[in-house]
């Protein structure tokens, strides 16, 4: 195994056009650990990651593996295994598919069989891709990331068409790859796909960088919030309201903008309301994520 | 050495997927019924001139036309557009599959890969070169042998011209690498290797030979070139040959040249471009 290296992105841009995919973005993706490179569909993701790959050609400023560009890798496929779109030739199986790419980068013909095993497609190496379930693409296309043994790996939206059995192996997979100290960038539109395996997140939107850090700093990022309920809930909202409390009202009661319960509580007392309910709600990894790309109502 | 791998991968690519030998049994089937069924046909009307006579046609070879030649030249002088389709294929296929992706990847130099394309599909016309000689010195040979005629393969000439006959075929499995660079789209590009092969270029070739200036020209068309290449075409019977013709070694520099301008214009054009 190459060792891990990191990712280096430096003032990256790209435009197409008048349309800016990608604007500044700069970011760094260590090794060792899982990194979700997060953002709703368009946010300029997959630019990103093409522009690193030099699929694309980018407009401004660099992206790197520990300051090297892809195109001047001595041995890509070895330090760098990566998936972008699950596409393959219908005709070939996914032995040749593998073989064909295996031959180009100089690597063991030992190799195939044994990257198929490990993501479980072994029975089905000898059948034509064409054939191939979304699911079995994925894995293919994982199992084609896999082929130098790289240190690095950059995965584009891997869980996709997964099913759950196969979302739980992966998260699996990607934190045994980060612990053997390989660098894992794994993008997906949605959190609650990878926040069980992630370590760090970098966000963007509308191609800009919204934040980057450990996973547990998006929990700060909305404060909680007190939600509470009353048989009478005109009187209620007056106590709220004399308490000088913003709030919203839904389903289940006031959702108000107090992380407090006793204080909220408090303004009932005072009031002579009869509360029917009192909690504290944190808002959870998705809600901060969605206020962050400011893409969804809050829950 | 990353060349080389290139190259190698480029051979599996062509050979792992069922297009070669499709294209391997059109060819025969085209190849062999045309050798085969002229020779019968032509050595039936030496042997029954006068038979053929009263059928009304004009069945006589222009003086000085050999026929053996003309029986194998069938192979490069109707097959050459076999090796133009799977030399374009071979690039247009990676942009409709999208496989540039896992190409460009393992190989990010894109040059190279072009340039591996470039080598194989000269030597993948060369493959198919044999196959189509084979097929109609075999069918051909065969017909002129039932009716007693000449085979000539016990001459130096004939084998000369077979030689030439695979380079040009090598050639155009090159010039087909160029086309696909040229133009990406598949549909496109077999529609215009269709449609330039067997429509444009033996109208072209009829025009150009009308006049004395455009006739010039007319002897550099890629068709014109390789019939002057391999040195026998039922083009030249058929009149639809420019009475101006290249040294054999011309047409095989036109040919190799036209190869070349495509793939590097390509090469410097679409192949160049963002993959996505």
């Amino acid at each position: 195994m190459a060792a891990g290296m990191p990712i280096e992105i430096t003032g990256l841009s790209k435009r197409f056009g008048q349309v800016t995919a990608v604007d500044d973005l700069s970011f760094t993706v260590e090794p060792g650990r899982v990194t979700g490179f997060l953002g709703p569909n368009g946010a300029g993701k997959t630019t990103t990651l093409r522009v690193l790959l030099d699929l694309e050609r980018a407009t401004t400023g660099t992206a790197t593996f520990g300051g090297t560009r892809y195109r001047d890798l001595p041995r890509p496929l070895e330090t760098v295994g990566a998936s972008l779109d699950a596409n393959f030739h219908p005709g070939r199986s996914a032995k040749q598919h593998l073989a064909v790419y295996a031959t180009a980068a100089g690597l063991s013909k030992s190799r195939v069989p044994a990257v198929l095993e490990t993501v479980g497609l072994s029975e089905f190496a000898g059948r034509r891709v064409g054939g191939f379930s979304l699911g079995m693409r994925q894995r293919l296309s994982l199992a084609y990331t896999l082929l130098g043994d790289p240190g690095v790996l950059v995965l584009d939206e891997p869980v996709n068409g997964l099913d759950p059995e196969g979302i739980r192996w992966i998260r699996g997979f990607l934190q045994s790859l980060a612990h053997e100290g390989r660098t894992v960038l794994v993008s997906s539109h949605l959190l609650s796909e990878v926040q069980q395996s992630v370590d760090d997140i970098v966000i963007i939107s509308r191609g800009r960088l919204v934040k980057s850090g450990p996973l547990s700093s998006l929990e700060l990022e909305v404060a909680p919030r007190t939600v509470v309920d009353s048989p009478d809930r005109l009187r209620l909202a007056g106590a709220l309201d004399q308490a000088g409390l913003e709030y919203t009202e839904d389903g289940e009661g006031f959702v108000v903008d107090e992380p407090d319960p006793g204080r909220v509580g408090h303004a009932a007392f005072v009031a002579g309301v009869e509360l029917s309910a009192l909690h504290r709600v944190t808002s959870g990894l998705e809600d901060s994520f969605l206020s962050l790309v400011g893409g969804g109502e809050q829950a | 050495m990353r060349a080389v791998r290139a190259l190698g991968s480029e051979f599996q690519k062509v050979f792992t997927t069922r297009m070669w030998w499709l294209i391997a049994i059109l060819l025969v089937a085209y190849v062999a019924f045309l050798a085969g069924g002229f020779g019968a046909f032509l050595g039936w009307t030496i042997e029954n001139p006068d038979a053929a006579q009263t059928t009304g046609n004009n069945t006589q070879l222009p003086p000085g036309m050999q026929l053996a030649p003309l029986l194998y030249s069938f192979a490069s002088s109707v097959g050459y557009v076999f090796p133009v389709l799977l030399g374009a294929l071979a690039v247009t296929g990676e942009f409709r599959h999208k496989t540039l992706t896992p190409t460009f990847l393992a190989e990010p130099h894109r040059t190279t890969v072009l340039s591996a394309k470039f080598v194989s599909q000269l030597v993948v016309g060369a493959g198919l070169g044999v196959v189509a000689f084979t097929t109609s010195v075999g069918t051909g040979a065969a017909a002129l042998a039932a009716f007693g005629l000449d085979t000539e393969l016990d001459t130096s000439d004939t084998w000369a011209l077979i030689g030439r006959g695979v380079l040009a075929m090598a050639l155009w499995g090159a010039i087909g690498v160029g086309l696909g660079a040229l133009v990406p789209n598949q549909v496109a590009a077999i529609v215009i290797v269709i449609a330039f092969t067997q429509f444009i270029e033996p109208i072209l070739r009829l025009a150009a030979s009308l006049n004395e200036v455009t006739a010039q020209i007319g002897q550099f068309l890629p068709g014109a070139a390789s019939d002057a290449l391999v040195g026998a075409s039922f083009y030249n019977i058929a009149a639809v040959g420019s009475p101006e013709a290249l040294e054999w070694w011309q047409g095989g520099l036109a040919l190799l040249a036209i190869g070349v301008v495509a793939t590097v214009i390509g090469g410097a054009t679409t192949w160049r471009r963002d993959v996505s």
